[in-house]
């Protein structure tokens, strides 16, 4: 595979401009000048458009291709979606903020006004800011507005409690926002140790971070005694809404004693994801928390015109630029009020199906350190291949010559080797079985062919990368 | 020498009085080739069990918490370029840090090697 550099032939050019007929304006000084010109590739048109069509051919995605990767819910996006987001394109977001200018963009208000009414209401919250730009983003904001809740109140609080099987985000958010940490480990039935978690609890904590369901895919089924002892100490409970595409419309966070939830609209609510974003991390309060939300905030007049809130003292400030990623909100819109309250509900409960079909079927090559009915997504160990010398990186290697893309591999970290699988409600039984023979035939070589596993993926422009090599002797410069 | 062991993996030995941290063969195995370690600032007071590095690897990025209390004296600089002497020799060139402890008693809450072994097979 070439870089474009690489395909560079002196002399070549992609356009012929014609020649100025406009006076030559005075040269820049001579300081500002370069010395020798740019180092750009010469090159046709055609050339380029077959280089970067080459390219984009290469690349891995849900259009393409199955991809389980856990975590990370890789439903399709339906393209009507960006259809839509289009025809918001043209509106600045400055325009909200000039005199007068909320006249002119009340359409727009009003489509992150009932978003927010739409997702308060799917999480069985009071009120929600749209303004955070990712899942991390949100947590932080949340924990932002705990943080001042507590300050408030006089709280003189320090921690804040996470499980050993959560996002690396939440200790990290919490730890940003100048909490101290502490973790409580997973019982063997999968969720926190509710003995170790009594214990971790006391007058210090300010919150309790819980994903729910959580990595394993496991509903916690002490939700509601966990968050009664949280508030006992005036702790509040937050929602990673990381894994809201389970329990849509079956369950909301507020209902089993959440006070705060992020959502990633980029994982649920059609909006595509991958590669670094755009996303859109919304977070939802009860009412106590309400006066942090962050600006500006948008609200109705008794007119039933919207408005744009900028000032509020015991706001914890602006997150985001304007009014956050907009057009991930547009997407996220449509994406609601085309399903509807019964599409969402199918959603879910057909992630789930596609999740445990996958777990029974395949439980037989893999091993699963937590047998029991899952939510939206399961993890295996490869800790039986393992035993023969193939880990699950090498598995995931190998799915990618079956054209799957790979599934989560090493996290959660509770389990050793482990193989993280999300299939989301897009695919169709025949996509699960054909992932099925794919998996299974990974068991069969793992013990009679190990190596082969090894030496995967072979069908790649590129075969196995040497991770370690990459992390420690970088070069990101291309120096021809 | 006698090594003492913490149940996150840690190790301590003690040399001319200061105590010598490290992680163990199993942790440095479990993570798997490791590709960036952050030490503490020279100075750095820590209590026993506080975060006071990470390592990070191709599989995963975890924090190395400190066997004693005391101050970070010295750190291993030559990991910087090289963070493979920790899977090279976990327990040898692949220390990381040097503490001036301000309570040696605290080692004998620790594990021996043996109670370590036994740790380990239970786990």
């Amino acid at each position: 595979m070439k870089l474009i550099y690489e395909k560079s032939v002196k002399g070549r050019c992609g356009v012929e401009l014609p020649s100025s007929d406009v006076p030559k304006a005075p040269s820049l000084p001579g300081n500002l000048l370069r010395e020798s010109a740019p180092d750009l590739p010469e090159i046709s048109e055609l050339d380029l458009v077959r280089h970067f069509t080459g390219l984009s051919r290469l690349n891995f995605s849900v259009d393409g291709n199955f991809y389980p990767l856990g975590s990370c819910t890789m439903k399709y996006n339906a393209k009507i979606l960006e259809n839509v987001a289009a025809l918001f394109s043209t509106f600045h977001p400055v325009t909200a903020l000039l005199p007068d200018g909320e006249k002119f963009c009340q359409g727009n208000l009003g489509l992150l006004y009932d978003l927010s009414q739409l997702l308060a209401d799917i999480t069985g919250m009071d009120e929600m800011t749209t303004t955070p730009m990712a899942g991390a983003h949100g947590e932080l904001t949340g924990i932002l507005m705990i943080s001042a809740y507590h300050r408030k109140k006089g709280n003189r609080k320090r921690y804040v409690v996470v499980s050993d099987s959560s996002h690396g985000t939440n200790p990290a958010s919490a730890a940003m926002a100048g909490y101290g940490i502490i973790t409580v480990p997973t019982a063997p039935y999968g969720d926190m140790d509710m003995d170790l978690f009594r214990k971790a609890m006391n007058e210090d904590v300010a919150a309790v971070m819980m994903t729910c369901p959580n990595t394993l895919g496991l509903f916690n089924p002490h939700i509601r005694e966990i968050a009664d002892i949280a508030h006992s100490f005036d702790a509040l409970m937050y929602y990673d809404g990381a894994n809201l595409n389970a329990i849509m419309g079956k369950v909301r966070p507020g209902d089993i004693g959440f006070d705060v939830v992020h959502l990633n609209l980029h994982k649920t609510f059609g909006a595509p994801h991958g590669g670094g974003g755009p996303g859109a991390g919304p977070v939802g309060v009860k009412s106590e928390l309400v006066p942090f939300l962050p600006l500006p905030r948008i609200v109705m007049n008794d007119e039933g015109e919207f408005e744009v809130q900028s000032e509020n003292l015991e706001s914890i400030g602006r997150v985001a630029n304007f009014f956050g990623n907009f057009g991930v909100m547009v997407k996220a819109y449509a994406y609601i009020t085309m399903l509807g309250r019964e599409g969402l509900i199918k959603a879910s409960e057909l992630a789930v199906l596609n999740a445990n079909y996958l777990k029974e079927k395949l439980k037989k090559y893999y091993e699963l350190p937590y047998d029991l009915p899952c939510m939206h997504e399961f993890v295996f160990s490869a800790s039986r291949q393992a035993a023969n010398g193939v880990h699950a990186i090498d598995i995931a290697k190998f799915l990618i010559d079956r054209n799957f893309h790979p599934p989560t591999v090493y996290f959660p970290l509770v389990v050793r080797e482990a193989i993280m699988i999300e299939p989301t409600e897009s695919e169709s039984k025949a996509t699960l079985d054909a992932f099925v023979v794919a998996m299974a035939e990974a068991a069969r070589i793992a013990e009679r062919d190990p190596q082969a596993l090894r030496d995967a993926p072979v069908s790649t422009p590129v075969g196995r990368l040497d991770e370690t090599k990459c992390a420690r002797e970088q070069k990101v410069c291309f120096t021809g | 020498m006698s090594f003492y062991f913490t149940k996150d993996h840690e190790w301590a030995r003690v040399e001319e009085g200061r105590a010598v941290i490290g992680i163990s063969r199993h942790a440095a195995d479990e993570l798997g080739d490791i590709t960036f370690v952050d030490l503490p600032k020279e100075g750095k007071e820590v209590r026993q069990s506080d975060a006071i590095a990470s390592i990070e690897s191709v599989k995963a990025a975890s924090d190395i918490y400190s066997p004693v209390s005391g101050k970070v004296i010295r750190v291993n600089e030559a990991l910087e370029k090289m963070p493979e002497l920790i899977n090279e020799n976990p327990e040898e060139a692949g220390w990381l840090v040097r503490i001036e402890m301000t309570d040696p008693d605290e080692l004998q809450k620790l594990m021996t090697q043996a109670e370590y072994a036994e740790y380990l097979k239970k786990s």
